[in-house]
């Protein structure tokens, strides 16, 4: 090499990027901003905070509701069923094997959402579904009529959504559980604890923002599933996602800009179940390394 | 461990396994009662002879397969550039992609019949192809954050710098380098996060039903309002796909152990 100075060219390597750039700008990032913006104008695209402030509105503030309380159930559930599963299969409760096919399976229940989870629930719990026939014949239990449970309900859907809430929660917590280390368990017991205190006072502490940080996780999941509600109430439930589909197909609220602003809120609301998961998860890193 | 909480432990997974089992249980019995008084393999007779089933899962098989080849040719050069050039973009890049997992489906294909209707700059929902594009684009972004994380960790196994400029001394340019070079080496990567793509998009309904097109999604969605027995065989056979691509999943991972060398 000459010592002349060198003539440096601009850098050019963020044009390997380039393509990926496009993709996500056209097909994530614009679709995104344009609802986002459109959420705070009006008709003629003026700059409005009326579409917000009517999203306290009609029937929009209950479907919130009824979608933030299913999310909550089942994220809730899903964790500590989730969390009792992974337990078991981690310490040694039950044989060690049993550990590698309920992973895979998770795997598989995880992603076995939408329609066809739907059917399998009404076919099960529905009117003349497996679990309310037999019940019916051998035990003269009519569940809608003796126990008030309809699969077309908020409780008829939260347990839907469990099917897919308890494998997602044993595929994130595993990994937690297995980073407990067998020497804070024997330091703990050389020291007199109990189990109860091992549990309250060093396990769960540690444990606690991967456990929060998964509920957030499964409440996003939950709060943004579209197909198996649809596929399964119809327009019975009066819950977001169901209420934006109608929106998008028909208008149904009589106001575009209204639609934008009701999209714009699940986002921050999935946003908000986002950050608070990724927020817990550094945290939980710290101990888990 | 005392015997309480083995007890505990057991309760815990016997429960859960039911809560797995008998859905899935509900859902084949109950596709089996096509013919009063026994069980029979009708409904399944049924929906398969049905042209509209096989149009649509057709369609669905192909839109899994654009899906995948788009996905692969826009991550793995990605993800590739990045580790190799640009290792300060990787958390914004990986953030980029992890974006669908937070942006619902459904707010995503608002967006894109807004922003490409008729009569917008780009009218691709004008035409069936300008449609199938998008729905195309749609699928390969919700398979985004599964894609680039395989292919990523794909590609942590292997040492990017060394192939690339041992590539280079040979003289291949950057294609032949990323096809013959790059991704023979993360194929069990790209596999697993292809299956998964397969697996999301065959029973896919949100994007396909809003942007009008027929997909086994909304297909399956519309029969189960008006037919009796044929929409349960129809979601075992879904289940069964997902199924069968996490199993090869598995055996893709499985096998990719096997074949790595000793070091």
């Amino acid at each position: 090499m000459s010592s002349m100075p060198q003539f440096r060219r601009p850098p050019l390597t963020w044009l390997g990027l380039l393509p990926f750039m496009i993709f996500v700008t056209l097909f994530l990032i614009l679709p995104t901003v344009h609802i986002v913006i459109g959420a705070f104008q009006d008709r003629s695209g003026a700059f409005t905070l009326q579409n917000i402030r009517d999203l306290n509105t009609g029937t929009i503030p209950s479907s919130y509701w009824i979608s933030v309380k299913i999310s909550a159930a089942s994220a809730a559930l899903g964790c500590l069923i989730g969390f009792a599963m992974a337990a078991a299969v981690t310490f040694g409760a039950v044989p060690r094997w049993i550990k590698a096919p309920l992973t895979t399976f998770s795997g598989v229940a995880s992603n076995f959402a939408g329609v066809p989870l739907a059917f399998a629930f009404l076919a099960t719990f529905g009117p003349v579904g497996l679990i309310t026939v037999f019940l019916r014949n051998n035990f003269g239990i009519v569940l809608a009529r003796d126990l008030g449970f309809n699969i077309l309900s908020f409780w008829g859907l939260t347990i839907t959504y469990l099917f897919f809430q308890i494998p997602l929660m044993i595929l994130i917590i595993i990994p937690a559980l297995e980073g407990l280390r067998r020497e804070w368990r024997e330091a703990a017991e050389v020291l007199g604890a109990t189990a109860t205190q091992y549990w309250r006072m060093i396990a769960l502490p540690i444990l606690f923002p991967s456990l929060l940080g998964t509920f957030a996780l499964l409440f996003a999941n939950a709060f943004g599933a579209v197909a198996t509600a649809i596929a399964l109430t119809g327009s019975a439930l009066n819950i977001v996602p169901i209420q934006l589909f109608a929106q998008i197909r028909g208008d149904v609220l009589g106001n575009p800009n209204l639609g934008y602003a009701m999209a714009f809120g699940m986002i921050v609301v999935t946003a908000i179940a986002n950050v608070v998961y990724i927020w817990l998860r550094i945290r939980a890193e710290r101990w888990l390394k | 461990m005392n015997i309480w909480a083995r007890i505990a432990g057991w309760a815990a997974l016997i429960f859960g396994l039911l809560y797995f089992i008998l859905p899935l249980a509900g859902l084949f019995e109950f596709s089996l009662r096509a013919r009063r008084g026994v069980y029979s393999f009708d409904a399944y007779a049924k929906v398969l002879a049905d042209p509209e089933f096989q149009a649509t899962f057709g369609y669905s098989v192909l839109m899994a397969l654009v899906t995948i080849v788009v996905g692969v040719l826009i991550v793995v050069p990605t993800a590739f550039w990045v580790r190799l050039k640009m290792p300060w973009a990787r958390p914004y890049v990986e953030f980029i992609t992890l974006l669908p997992l937070v942006i619902p489906a459904i707010v995503i294909v608002f967006g894109y019949i807004r922003l490409y209707n008729t009569s917008s700059w780009l009218p691709l929902t004008g035409s069936v192809m300008g449609t199938n594009f998008l729905l195309a684009m749609g699928y390969t972004v919700l398979a985004l954050p599964y894609m680039y994380r395989a292919v990523d960790t794909g590609l942590r196994t292997i040492d990017v710098g060394t192939l690339t400029e041992a590539a280079q001394v040979l003289g291949a340019g950057w294609i032949s380098i990323l096809g013959r070079v790059i991704l023979p080496n993360v194929v069990p990567a790209v596999l697993s996060g292809a299956f998964l793509t397969f697996a999301i998009v065959i029973g896919e309904f949100t994007l396909a039903a809003l942007l009008d097109r027929p997909a086994f999604g909304p297909y399956l969605q519309r029969i189960g309002a008006n037919k009796p027995y044929e929409p349960f065989a129809l979601s075992v056979i879904a289940f069964g796909i997902t199924w069968a691509c996490m199993g090869l999943i598995q055996l893709v991972t499985r096998f990719s152990k096997h074949t790595k060398a000793a070091r």
